[in-house]
């Protein structure tokens, strides 16, 4: 009853991690008892079960996500936007209105056109039918203005840390308020775009290093030293 | 087929281009060579050149072709006009579209298709330049660039050919024996699983010689799956590197 | 393609197989019964029309003259293909040869052309200028499935009975003269294609098992029982075992079809 890895190791798909008395986790699937891994990750047991952070994956909707989409189609009676996954949501104009939707009245492109970014939160979805999105909710609606940035949605987690920490701390050194998609898409809204800029490096840093062990004592360091350097007066 | 050409093994056995019968060609391969691509590869197999780029899951364009019970993989196999010695035409051939049907067919076992009903994932591949074994290499590229996109494989496919060539069962054949050799078996295999995905064979073999030939291929896709497997784990290896130099700090 | 065919309806095809019965209640690895007929169409030079079961194809054969290939200036030119005609299936639309019929076309040629099947080099007229051009048509008249064999049968069994009219060349000019000579034939390849389902190995799928097929695997066999050519078929696979089963159950069958037909 074996398994076949260190832990964090870096496997992909096809490769034999365990045998036996074990469960299969994410990103890992079963065939003849033994469970391989099904996408590029880091592998790690826990608790008899086998767990996969896949390095590269993409965005699968679940029910209450918050996540940030272009609209990309004005219809009847709403709207589909991209959320950089399989599936286009949707969402209705009744959703997003927060009243009901009457068709002589209201123009729907004057509320959301095609371009616009919204955040919104995944109100359904199973495979069978697209993902349906609602955004009448405080903190919800169009996007007007700060900074937006990508990253593989499975790092996000490591982005906001345990509890929230992670982010919490780099809201609160840059003055920005970050919305966190949890397709992988993140807005950074701050007073001045060097806040930006700051919370933009960190969120990079924490993308690129989000397997390492102390990173969040280096982002630490890191919010403090450019804090420190900015507040510096210049001398010419 | 004939014996109208000179030797292609000559007495110790060696071959035109110096291998042994069952020596591979040089291998290249890097996964993550096109940024537009959600998932890319390129392979240098011998003197073939090829590109593969995987998109996807995404929704189906035209949507009636989309499945309401699974996910569709299409692939397009497409020789570049300069990729042969005489000019190719750029529109699709019968062997492309055979060629584009049959690589389809050897990945998909590899996919969970049900897992992602209504999309698609559309594997590219271009090949660059042409020296024999095309299709294989193509195949070994195109399973990088779907698992260089995230999506979920039950293992790499990997492909290899063997062959016939002066009466003798030979790996992985280059342009001038495929043309005079005697067969050509291209096989592609998931080596986790035990599965051939894809097996085809023209010239005259003996169920014997079939067989070994089989066989002779299978040994070839193990290694180039060892190949695959660290080119894929180079691309992602960024993240161990940080991992290492933070034990040494 | 089988959305004509309900769920129910395909549990109930690979059940059956995996109690190793089939739909008609012939066994795994028997196939339907073959009827050929020979010379069907006055006009080509060669054609044959096969019953395979409920399966239906007819080959056409037309010799015309043309040029040779550079490389091979000597030999005459064979060229096969294949239509999906819509009549042969309510799932057959009209239209260019998609990549199912091409793939049919290639295997038919492939089996012909590996085991050197015509006798090439004696269609030369001219070398370097002009040859025989012998053109198989493969027409599926009605789809019930095993395409493959079918055509591959008829394909054969239509060259077999190609007439060429005897001719003279007369300053670089042909004259037809009178009578006919039979095509020059070296080989008789059989193709026999294997399906899995269920991890069985079944001879000769029809129409609603090829729906629930994993994977197929033709094999051509000559008559000295060697192989000259493979396809791999369909989203599944095989493992090696399966492949060395198919490849004996291939030559098996080829055998009993060239006693069956006397080829």
């Amino acid at each position: 009853m074996p398994t076949y890895f260190e832990k964090k190791q870096l496997v992909t798909p096809g490769e034999l991690l365990a045998e036996g008395d074990y469960l299969p986790g994410e990103n890992t699937y079963v065939e003849e008892n033994k469970i391989y891994a099904q996408r590029i990750g880091l592998v790690d047991v826990d608790n008899k079960k086998v767990n996969m952070v896949a390095l590269r994956a993409f965005y699968v909707p679940k029910v209450g996500d918050i996540v940030i989409g272009t609209v990309t189609e004005v219809g009847f009676n709403g709207w589909t936007v991209s959320i950089q996954s399989p599936y286009n949501a949707l969402l209705r104009a009744s959703a997003a209105l927060n009243r009901s939707f009457k068709p002589q009245n209201d123009e729907l492109s004057a509320v959301l056109t095609s371009g616009d970014l919204i955040v919104a939160k995944v109100a359904s979805y199973d495979r069978l039918h697209d993902p349906q999105l609602t955004g009448g909710e405080p903190g919800l609606g169009k996007i007007t203005r700060g900074q937006i940035l990508h990253v593989v949605p499975t790092k996000i987690p490591r982005i906001i840390g345990r509890k929230g920490s992670m982010i919490s701390m780099i809201k609160q050194e840059t003055n920005c308020q970050i919305v966190l998609g949890l397709n992988g898409i993140i807005l950074v809204t701050g007073k001045t775009p060097e806040d930006e800029e700051l919370a933009i490096t960190a969120i990079r840093k924490i993308e690129q290093e989000s397997h390492t062990s102390g990173l969040t004592d280096r982002i630490t360091q890191l919010l403090k030293d450019n804090k420190e350097s900015m507040e510096e007066p210049v001398n010419e | 087929m004939n014996d109208k050409h000179d030797k292609l093994i000559d007495k110790k056995g060696i071959r035109l281009d110096g291998r042994k019968a069952d020596e591979l060609r040089p291998l290249k391969l890097q996964v993550g060579v096109l940024p537009n691509a959600d998932g890319s590869a390129y392979i240098e197999h011998g003197k073939n050149k090829i590109l593969a780029a995987a998109f996807g899951p995404r929704e189906m364009h035209p949507k009636h072709l989309a499945l309401a019970d699974r996910m569709v993989l299409r692939c397009r196999y497409h020789m570049a006009p300069f990729s042969v010695q005489e000019r190719k035409s750029p529109a699709p051939s019968r062997r492309e579209v055979e060629l584009s049907k049959v690589i389809r067919e050897s990945l998909e076992p590899a996919l969970f298709l049900e897992l992602y009903p209504r999309t698609g994932v559309d594997v590219f591949i271009e090949v660059l330049q042409a020296d024999g074994g095309t299709r294989c290499a193509s195949i070994t590229a195109a399973a990088l660039a779907i698992a260089d996109a995230g999506v979920p494989m039950r293992d790499l496919v990997v492909a290899c050919a063997a062959g016939k060539v002066d009466d003798t069962v030979v790996l992985d054949l280059h342009d001038a024996e495929d043309k005079l050799g005697a067969a050509d078996v291209p096989v592609a295999y998931m080596p986790a699983l035990d599965a051939i995905t894809l097996l085809q064979m023209d010239g005259i073999l003996t169920p014997d010689e079939f067989q070994r030939a089989v066989d002779m291929a299978m040994g070839g896709c193990k290694k180039i799956y060892e190949m695959q497997k660290e080119a894929l784990k180079t691309k992602y290896m960024v993240v161990k590197d940080v991992e290492e130099s933070e034990v040494e700090e | 393609m089988s959305s004509l065919i309900t769920k129910v309806r395909l549990k109930q095809i690979s059940q059956h197989i995996e109690k190793g019965k089939r739909l008609d209640e012939r066994g795994l690895q028997d196939y339907r019964p073959i009827t050929l007929e020979e010379g069907v169409i006055e006009k080509a030079e060669g054609s044959a029309r096969i019953y395979l079961g409920k399966t239906q194809v007819l080959v056409g054969v037309k010799v015309e003259t043309g040029e040779p290939f550079p490389d091979t200036p000597n030999e005459g030119v064979q060229t096969v293909n294949a239509e999906l005609v819509p009549l042969a299936s309510p799932n057959f639309e009209p239209g260019p040869p998609d990549e199912n019929s091409i793939e049919l076309a290639r295997i038919v040629d492939r089996g012909l052309r590996e085991s050197h099947a015509i006798d090439t080099e004696k269609l030369c007229i001219e070398a370097g200028k002009k040859v025989f051009v012998v053109f198989v048509d493969v027409y599926v008249l009605n789809h019930d499935g095993n395409l493959i064999d079918a055509s591959a049968l008829a394909a054969l069994a239509a060259l077999m009975n190609t007439k060429i009219s005897n001719y003279e060349v007369k300053d670089g000019e042909l004259k037809i003269k009178q009578g006919y000579t039979q095509l020059p034939m070296k080989s008789r390849p059989i193709t026999v294609t294997v399906g899995k389902i269920n991890n069985q190995l079944i001879i000769d799928p029809q129409y609603e098992e090829e729906q629930v097929m994993d994977s197929r695997i033709s094999i051509a066999v000559n008559e000295k029982g060697n192989i000259c050519a493979v396809q791999k078929g369909c989203s599944g696979y095989f493992t090696p075992q399966q492949i060395l089963e198919a490849s004996k159950l291939a030559q098996a069958k080829a055998a009993e079809l060239r006693k069956k037909l006397n080829w």
